[in-house]
């Protein structure tokens, strides 16, 4: 069959020339082996607290299966909005300036399909989140990756971000807490952001989906600093502080104009969200903040246990302050990020995901999810110290072979 | 962080946990965890420790019953006394003074039916201060101290996900 015959034929050149998720071929490999402690994984270990599902089960039980309206219902959009003022000093209209969405995944893909024009360049971080350069291709825009590192503790670095503004700039893309590195961002790193955002009149997307899981430092959102409000779309949701990712669940707040703008496509595109995981969600910003605490304390312990361990093996990472993920360098192993994913697999049964997943900046690291049981957790760290001095005898020998 | 707490929160839950576990998992070192617990031993804090274990795990399984009792209270002490005087038995396991309809509720262990009735018939109801008692067998343990008897069968999540 030539090109021409091939179904390859109608895929669209933009869809066509999208990437593969990096992570995509090492899921086949872990799924195919027993036996294994994965850290691998960017979703909370805890079921969602029973007096959410419960919430759920009463929403079915009334009937509550229909459609709603396709901003959401306004009692969420109304507990939402308190939620976002009470927690992250943001105050939003819940009549015209919030949006229910099919979590973050979907906010963020409507706040750029609304915002972008060909041509527009979207400024984001890496290492980050997979989705992000591929949503903005897909809304025919252009990407432009600013590189965070190490030294900076993963924060933007306000001076790279400088540097990468043209004239064809349009949004700056933030996902703080970071996946994959669990990093933050002080006040003055915010601060000076926010002024380089009005500077050169950038619309801010912020994702702050890991935001109640900042251990340390404030959580007021970049929305909320002085002339941010009119220029910020800002994205939560349920999934990751309220474990609740299959409900789900997301929020965008921002000026009304803009979220008019996404409800456009919403309403031609998803229509609404779930009800019933609508439901949920009120119970959960309502009721929930005591489980949530509950789940963030043990996340922090077993923070605590990880950057200890992986210090310990020469393994050297920050202390995140946010998410539920370590980000260690790995490159005193010798071995390429896959390399050491795929032989700490084979050799140890334990997954942790290659750092080149989330951008050519993450080679060289690992991320390693700590949203598993601390059991689990320990046992992993175990294997991997034990796979960490495997490699350290290893270098020197093979070195002097080559030399 | 109270330091101190944060580790009686930790032994609460496991009490097996070491002190060098406990030290990783609150970014303390070891020898410190372990002297906090030495103290707080020895200021009588930490009562003790003991496994929590299904009943179905012994042959002979035992009756427990809740037992709520009513007291005339005394002159000095108020319930304290009737309090201290039931909680001397071995056979309660439990004693709480409460809200509500009646003033005491105990727990007792017995190894048949029968013991557990003695006890109440012989012991509680003859002792001073104790007005009335309403016996509450227990049939059947769902949970206890924070531990389902009867786990929900497992979830498998996906191993990776971005």
């Amino acid at each position: 069959m030539n090109d021409s015959e091939s179904p390859h034929k109608w895929i669209a050149s933009h869809v066509a020339g999208l990437p593969k998720s990096g992570i995509r071929d090492f899921f086949e490999l872990v799924m195919s082996m027993d036996d294994v402690i994965s850290l691998g994984v960017g979703e909370p270990d805890f079921d969602t607290p029973w007096s959410i599902r419960k919430a759920t089960i009463t929403a079915l039980e009334r009937g509550y299966t229909s459609y709603t309206s396709n901003l959401g219902t306004l009692e969420l959009r109304e507990t939402v909005c308190r939620y976002v003022q009470t927690e992250f000093g943001a105050s939003y209209d819940p009549k015209t300036e919030c949006l229910i969405t099919v979590g973050v995944s979907e906010g963020l893909d409507l706040a750029l399909r609304a915002v972008l024009n060909p041509g527009d360049e979207v400024i984001y971080h890496e290492p980050c989140y997979v989705s992000y350069a591929p949503n903005v291709i897909m809304a025919h825009a252009t990407p432009v990756p600013v590189i965070t590192c190490a030294e900076d503790e993963f924060a933007l670095d306000p001076e790279k971000l400088r540097a990468a503004i043209t004239d064809r700039t349009k949004v700056l893309l933030l996902n703080f807490p970071n996946n994959p590195t669990g990093a933050t961002l002080s006040d003055r790193q915010k601060l000076e952001i926010s002024k380089i955002a009005c500077e050169f009149d950038l619309l801010v997307i912020t994702d702050e989906i890991y935001a109640e899981l900042t251990y340390e430092g404030n959580v007021r959102t970049i929305a909320s600093y002085p002339g941010m409000r009119e220029r910020t779309i800002f994205l939560h949701g349920l999934s990751k502080a309220y474990a609740m990712t299959g409900y789900r669940i997301g929020h965008a707040c921002g000026p009304a104009p803009l979220i008019d703008a996404m409800m456009k496509i919403h309403q031609y595109s998803m229509l609404c969200a779930s009800l019933i995981s609508q439901e949920a969600a009120v119970e959960a910003l309502q009721n929930g903040r005591r489980e949530m605490l509950e789940m963030k304390q043990q996340y922090l312990e077993r923070r605590n246990l990880v950057v200890a361990r992986l210090n310990a093996m020469g393994y050297s990472c920050m202390c995140p302050q946010g998410a539920f993920y370590v980000f260690p360098d790995i490159s005193s192993s010798g071995l390429s990020s896959a390399e050491f994913a795929r032989r700490l697999l084979e050799e140890e049964r334990v997954a942790v995901v290659p750092g080149v997943g989330f951008g050519a900046c993450g080679e060289g690291f690992v991320r390693c999810a700590y949203a598993a049981a601390i059991e689990d957790i320990e046992i992993a760290m175990t294997r991997m110290a034990a796979f960490a001095s495997r490699l350290k005898q290893a270098v020197p020998a093979e070195a002097s072979i080559t030399a | 962080m109270n330091i101190r707490e944060d580790i009686l929160r930790l032994l609460r839950k496991n009490a097996r946990l070491t002190c060098e576990q406990i030290g990783e998992r609150l970014a303390v070192p070891a020898e410190q965890v372990a002297a906090i617990i030495a103290a707080a031993e020895a200021d009588g804090c930490i009562r003790g420790y003991h496994a929590l274990v299904q009943d179905s795990a012994f042959a002979e399984q035992g009756v427990y019953a809740l037992i709520e009792v009513c007291v005339e209270t005394q002159r000095d002490g108020g319930y304290d006394p009737v309090a201290r005087a039931v909680s001397r038995f071995s056979e309660v396991s439990d004693v709480m003074l409460v809200s509500g309809n009646y003033d005491l509720l105990l727990i007792v262990e017995g190894q048949t039916l029968q013991d557990v009735a003695d006890f109440v018939h012989s012991k509680l109801a003859s002792l001073s201060g104790v007005r009335q008692t309403r016996s509450h067998f227990m049939l059947r343990r769902y949970k206890q101290s924070g531990f389902l008897h009867q786990e929900d069968p497992h979830h498998e999540r996906l191993r990776v996900t971005p």
